[in-house]
């Protein structure tokens, strides 16, 4: 690239930062108060951190979008290895220390999965906290060598990968006779949340393990 | 100046650095890491602002969680379209950003 180019567009990066930075310092003061309408109705959410009730009550749209998005990669990513040497997918046996460690270490990731997930409705965590964890799991497996690559993914696992958006859907839907969309009941609404994060724990971790586990096989 | 207010404005310059490399860089992989950078900036600025009174905002903080799946997600799918590319032409650039006198670099 020629080397004015490069230094117009440096220059031109530099300016926008300038300008980034000067119109956050002259920003006004808040128009609207969103922690104190957070705080006001986190009684009827069904949880107490303010984060989880934001993610999975107030603006649960986003999050039953988001999981359709993570889904929409998996699938463009599987559509993408579908040349992946098929009969191939187990990985070449990894060092014994790193096998044995990553016996011991998945079921401890499991297990903090599960209390990330728990704790997600009074405390930092939750469903995509929870969901990563499950993820590294899989991943390790992978490099240890232990877990095969996905050419194919069966029948279960597919349910699996859908199980979060589904599960999500019909809570959604299931709100629609008493008003809207995404409408829990303030009874229930802790009980809904709790289900639909641990459909989504599952979901969000199958899919993002999915998303290395899916090409780690192919064969160049 | 608060804290808050100054993770923000770290976070635009790391915006501002991610979308200098995106077009600089012609290697497909340093464009994405690139696009991550930028996209880090722009999370560091939504929760940088959203605490510049001193009261921590859970809305762009969910916010900022969510968009961090979504980054991943995008990460990896356009992982696979490079490494698609690398499998098909042998090489880890655009077409636009290959110099077109010289044979296949790299």
């Amino acid at each position: 690239m020629k080397a004015w180019l490069t230094a117009l567009t440096v220059l031109l990066c530099s300016g926008l930062a300038l300008a980034l930075g000067g119109a956050m310092l002259a920003l006004p003061e808040f128009a609207v108060r969103l922690p104190a309408q957070v705080t006001a109705n986190l009684d009827t959410s069904g949880v107490s951190h303010p984060v989880t009730a934001v993610l999975l009550n107030f603006r649960g749209y986003d999050t039953l979008l988001e999981v359709a998005v993570l889904l929409l990669a998996l699938l463009g990513v599987f559509a993408l290895s579908r040349h992946a040497d098929e009969h191939a997918p187990r990985a070449t046996p990894a060092h014994p220390v790193l096998q044995t460690l990553a016996r011991l270490l998945a079921p401890l990731m499991v297990l903090v999965a599960g209390y990330l997930l728990w704790v997600g409705a009074h405390a930092p965590g939750g469903a995509f906290q929870a969901g990563a964890v499950l993820a590294a799991a899989g991943v390790l497996l992978r490099l240890a060598g232990l877990l095969p690559a996905w050419a194919q993914p069966g029948r279960l696992l597919r349910g699996g990968l859908a199980l979060g958006l589904l599960v999500f859907l019909a809570v959604a839907v299931a709100g629609l006779p008493q008003g809207s969309l995404l409408h829990y009941p303030v009874s229930m609404a802790g009980a809904l949340i709790l289900l639909v994060e641990a459909g989504l724990t599952l979901s969000i971790g199958l899919t993002l393990a999915g998303l290395y586990l899916a090409s780690a096989g192919a064969k160049r | 100046m608060s804290a808050a207010l100054l993770y923000a404005l770290a976070g635009a310059a790391l915006f501002a650095i991610g979308l200098a490399g995106l077009l600089l860089q012609p290697h497909l992989l340093r464009k994405i890491l690139a696009f991550n950078i930028l996209g880090s900036g722009a999370f560091l600025i939504l929760v940088g602002l959203g605490q510049r009174d001193g009261i921590i905002d859970p809305v762009p903080q969910a916010m900022v969680l969510t968009g961090i799946v979504v980054a991943i997600a995008a990460t990896a799918l356009a992982l696979a379209l490079a490494r698609q590319l690398l499998d098909l032409t042998g090489q880890m650039r655009l077409p636009e950003d290959r110099p077109d006198t010289e044979p296949a670099d790299d």
